[in-house]
């Protein structure tokens, strides 16, 4: 069954030291559950981008909450480089796990399928794959001549988090065509997800709502988090606030700057 | 002046470039670009405007976008899509280019702790081993991008026989120039200058070594057709998906009169 819980409540379900899945930037980043993490004091995370980490990744990174983090890429887009990624990276003060976005996918699609890992072409000779010791390259089995492919071991996170327009109170919850939301849920040990109402109806009762639905069977807990996407955009419901999101990499560009937002920020993000 | 050249409309850098983009992307049906990449989306919107009456349109997908974007599969379609050779062409930039076609979207001076950190290789430890066209784009041309040698792989510019390898870089464009990029060679070669540059400056500014004729060409100015669309449909277009850059560019074309 999913619960129903508040935003405390979905906060305590992560443990420190969890390996944590979340999305990239327009696919529906839980930003409320990323102000309550904060809040709460979990550390230690492997926080595993899916495929790529924004502000929600930086913000935990200059927290101090994230041992490792394993990503193709972490940047705040149009305002530029994310400055706690980038310090605490040069610093050595986080473990980088460097990866392609397509290794991401595949990692957890392996995870989905239940197997050990999944092949993928690219990456041979290049620094990335150099840097992944995890990563093995294998000789096609199948292939006549010699034809080395790279596989990806399974990505389980422990808990996967994230942000979308709706759920009913079976704990249903609407992601459209964002299909990498229903992947990481597939993977991950728990899933947890906030969303902008909770709807009476049933989502499963039409073709049309099913199709884009994520059943319950995969979602552990929800919580209401209204703009919990906020400054990300979440498609279908609102745009996001560039100005916001500049302001933060201005303001991390020190780590006095970052204290600052960070202490402000989450005293105002406490729901009423 | 001669004649043809009074007739010829006043034509600003970033518009030459967004018509070289589309030159590039000439016979291409499926062009995919990245989010934050509003020059490539640019000349890929303004090939599709210029062939506005072909039987077959071409498709643009850009990333992150929800009207640009006829993606149902989440994040993994875009590479399925190009492992399945559905996408002909990718635009990526990079920290560090070298004369290898190598390119670097990670960081300079050491790894992991690089001295210098960028965001990361997103897709393209993927997508240049498996999208044919492959066009290298970064606007600012110096030594600081344009190394003898990347600090670290993203994508390799090419791979050994023996390595699955159905695209890779095609070309490389600059503010100063345009290469392209002779895969068995594994060197680029000087193709144009951009009006009001010289051998001397790109020679200055590069710091690998490139093949070039002796008096390289110069990159044509799109025609007046060309500008036309550039300026109206596109313009408009563009406005929607980038504001921001759309306002800058305007601007940039009402500055030359």
């Amino acid at each position: 069954m999913t619960r129903i819980l508040d935003i405390g409540g979905l906060g305590r379900l992560v443990r420190s030291g969890s390996k944590v899945a979340v999305p990239t930037d327009y696919s529906g980043v839980s930003m409320a559950m990323t102000w309550q993490m904060l809040r709460d004091g979990c550390d230690g995370l492997h926080l595993v981008c899916v495929p790529a980490g924004g502000m929600h990744a930086d913000l935990l990174i200059g927290a101090g909450r994230v041992a490792t983090i394993e990503t193709s890429a972490v940047t705040l887009g149009e305002a530029g480089g994310a400055p706690c990624f980038m310090r605490a990276v040069s610093e050595g003060s986080v473990r980088i796990l460097d990866a392609t976005c397509p290794a991401v996918h595949a990692g957890l699609i392996a995870a989905q399928k239940g197997v050990p890992f999944l092949p993928i072409r690219g990456l041979i000779g290049s620094d990335v794959l150099a840097n992944r010791p995890d990563w093995r390259v294998i000789d096609n089995p199948f292939a006549e001549d010699d034809d080395p492919i790279v596989v990806i071991p399974a990505i389980v996170p422990d808990v996967a988090i994230f942000h979308a327009p709706a759920a009913d109170r079976a704990g249903n919850v609407w992601i459209g065509r964002r299909r990498e939301l229903a992947t990481m849920a597939y993977a991950a040990r728990r899933t947890l997800v906030t969303v902008e109402r909770i709807e009476d109806g049933d989502l499963l009762a039409t073709e049309m709502s099913a199709a884009g639905v994520l059943p319950s069977l995969y979602v552990d807990a929800i919580a209401v988090a209204p703009r919990g996407a906020a400054p990300y955009p979440l498609w279908g419901e609102y745009a996001g606030d560039p100005g916001e999101i500049a302001r933060y990499a201005r303001a991390a560009r020190t780590p006095e700057g970052f204290r600052d937002y960070l202490a402000a920020a989450c005293a105002e993000a406490v729901p009423a | 002046m001669t004649a043809a050249a009074m007739t010829t409309p006043r034509v600003a850098p970033r518009e030459r470039l967004i018509a070289t983009i589309a030159r590039l992307l000439d016979g291409c049906r499926h062009v995919a670009v990245g989010a934050s990449s509003p020059m490539p989306a640019a000349g890929a919107m303004l090939l599709r405007a210029m062939r506005a009456d072909d039987d077959a349109p071409m498709r643009i997908s850009i990333l992150g976008s929800v009207a640009h974007n006829f993606f149902t599969n989440g994040g993994v379609e875009l590479f399925d899509c190009a492992a399945q050779g559905r996408i002909d062409a990718f635009f990526l930039g990079g920290g560090q280019i070298d004369g290898a076609g190598n390119i670097n979207l990670v960081g300079a001076g050491g790894y992991p702790d690089s001295r210098v950190r960028w965001p990361g290789s997103f897709g393209s430890a993927f997508l240049a081993y498996v999208v044919p066209r492959i066009i290298l784009f970064r606007e600012e041309h110096s030594r600081r991008v344009f190394v003898d040698k990347v600090d670290f792989i993203s994508a390799p510019g090419t791979s050994p026989p023996g390595v699955f390898r159905t695209g890779g870089p095609q070309a490389l464009l600059t503010g100063l120039a345009q290469f392209a990029f002779d895969r068995a060679a594994g060197r680029f070669r000087l193709v144009s200058i951009h009006p009001g540059h010289t051998l001397a400056d790109i020679r200055d500014a590069t710091g690998f070594t490139f093949d070039h004729d002796a008096m390289p060409a110069v990159t044509p100015d799109p025609d007046a057709h060309t500008l036309g669309l550039l300026r109206g449909c596109v313009l408009d277009e563009l406005a929607e998906t980038y504001p921001e850059f759309a306002r800058g560019l305007r601007a940039e074309i009402d500055a030359l009169s």
